[in-house]
């Protein structure tokens, strides 16, 4: 996984998902974390370029990227 | 810490990982706010000079006044726009620390704004992060004094009328004409790239405090997708197509290069 996303540090303001070059991020609408809010997540880990755009755009550092 | 070089000695290193200096904790911010991407740069510049234990902020009121619970580093947090005097009182008692506060326009430019121009004109050796939303995030989205003209705000349902209430301060502008200042710059959060070159100027203001030049700012274009309300993508959009024409970005004072910008 080169996407990790901190489930309940999300708080689904949909900024990584514009700056994602691949287009890989999406947001999901089945689980909600224990703050209330539907999160990010990666659709597609093998397509990930480990760019880490997503992670300094991120305000909640809701993102690592290996 | 951001952009570790994927190879160390065999071993191949994580990409983007957590600022050491940041708690690890749910800021009380709302999503899409750039408090939270301006502590992360703090905390990163702060564990890259590796002063986590010598490093004293001094928080304001406005939506940051709890700050301090979010860094491993010292923190206190100031009456409303004195920041710059509890910071001076900390770092002439401990002037081997790095001191700064962390400041919002309403804190800095409205109620505190004497505070900040003799901290400056006294050319404190401290360095002040100034969080410029144009509003009063935390009390519901009043005008301030940093409120673009024609720009709507609780208080100004019908856009900023400058004929009334008058024109917007830009503080970098201001504060590069005192000698005490050592460094001034304008920088924007609207972007990876800008975000990217916001923390070197954090990283840059901080190094000249601990060389003792003098007074450093870093202006911080920022959003406020609540009060604006935006979607956090939309305010980023509003920084960029309406902050930075009225807020032009770049190092307004730089004493060591002899730049002074007015
Ligand atoms: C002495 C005093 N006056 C007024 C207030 C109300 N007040 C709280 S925060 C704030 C302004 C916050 O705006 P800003 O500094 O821009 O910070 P932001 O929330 O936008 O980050 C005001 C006027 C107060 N707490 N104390
Ligand atoms: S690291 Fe780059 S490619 Fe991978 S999810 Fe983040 S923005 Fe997209
Ligand atoms: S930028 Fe961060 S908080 Fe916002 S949706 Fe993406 S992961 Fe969640
Ligand atoms: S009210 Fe505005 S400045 Fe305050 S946390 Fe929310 S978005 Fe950020
Ligand atoms: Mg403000």
């Amino acid at each position: 996984m080169k996407f990790n996303l901190n489930f309940e540090r999300c708080k689904g303001c949909t900024l990584c998902i514009n700056v994602c070059p691949k287009g890989i991020i999406e947001m999901q609408s089945e689980r909600l974390n224990k703050s209330g809010y539907f999160t990010a997540e990666c659709k597609d880990q093998d397509a990930c370029l480990s760019c880490a755009l997503c992670a300094v755009i991120c305000p909640d550092c809701a993102i690592e990227i290996a | 810490m951001a952009r570790l070089c994927r190879k160390v000695m065999g071993k191949i290193m994580p990409k983007f990982t957590r600022a050491k200096a940041l708690e690890d904790k749910q800021t009380h911010y709302c999503p899409g706010c750039t408090h939270g991407v301006i502590h992360r740069l703090i905390a990163e510049v702060i564990d890259e000079m590796d002063i986590e234990g010598n490093t004293v902020g001094v928080f304001p009121v406005g939506c940051a006044v709890l700050g301090y619970q979010y860094v491993k580093f010292d923190g206190v947090q100031a009456s409303h726009g004195r920041a710059p005097a509890a910071a001076t009182g900390i770092k002439r008692a401990k002037p081997d620390r790095l001191v700064f506060t962390y400041q919002g326009d309403g804190d800095l430019a409205a109620i505190g704004t004497g505070e900040v121009v003799h901290a400056a004109a006294r050319g404190e050796n401290i360095t002040t992060i100034f969080v410029n939303n144009t509003i009063y995030g935390m009390t519901g989205g009043q005008m301030a004094p940093t409120t673009l003209p024609g720009q709507k705000t609780q208080t100004s349902p019908f856009g900023r009328d400058t004929d009334k209430v008058g024109f917007p301060i830009r503080i970098c502008e201001l504060l590069s004409t005192l000698d005490g200042v050592a460094y001034a710059e304008r920088v924007s959060l609207h972007d990876v790239k800008h975000i990217n070159a916001a923390k070197k100027a954090i990283k840059k203001a901080f190094e000249i405090q601990m060389e003792g030049k003098g007074f450093s700012i870093v202006e911080l274009l920022s959003n406020c997708p609540t009060n604006w309300a935006m979607t956090p993508p939309d305010s980023l959009k509003w920084i960029k197509e309406n902050m930075v024409p009225y807020y032009p970005l770049g190092v307004y004072k730089d004493a060591e290069k002899g730049v002074t910008q007015r």
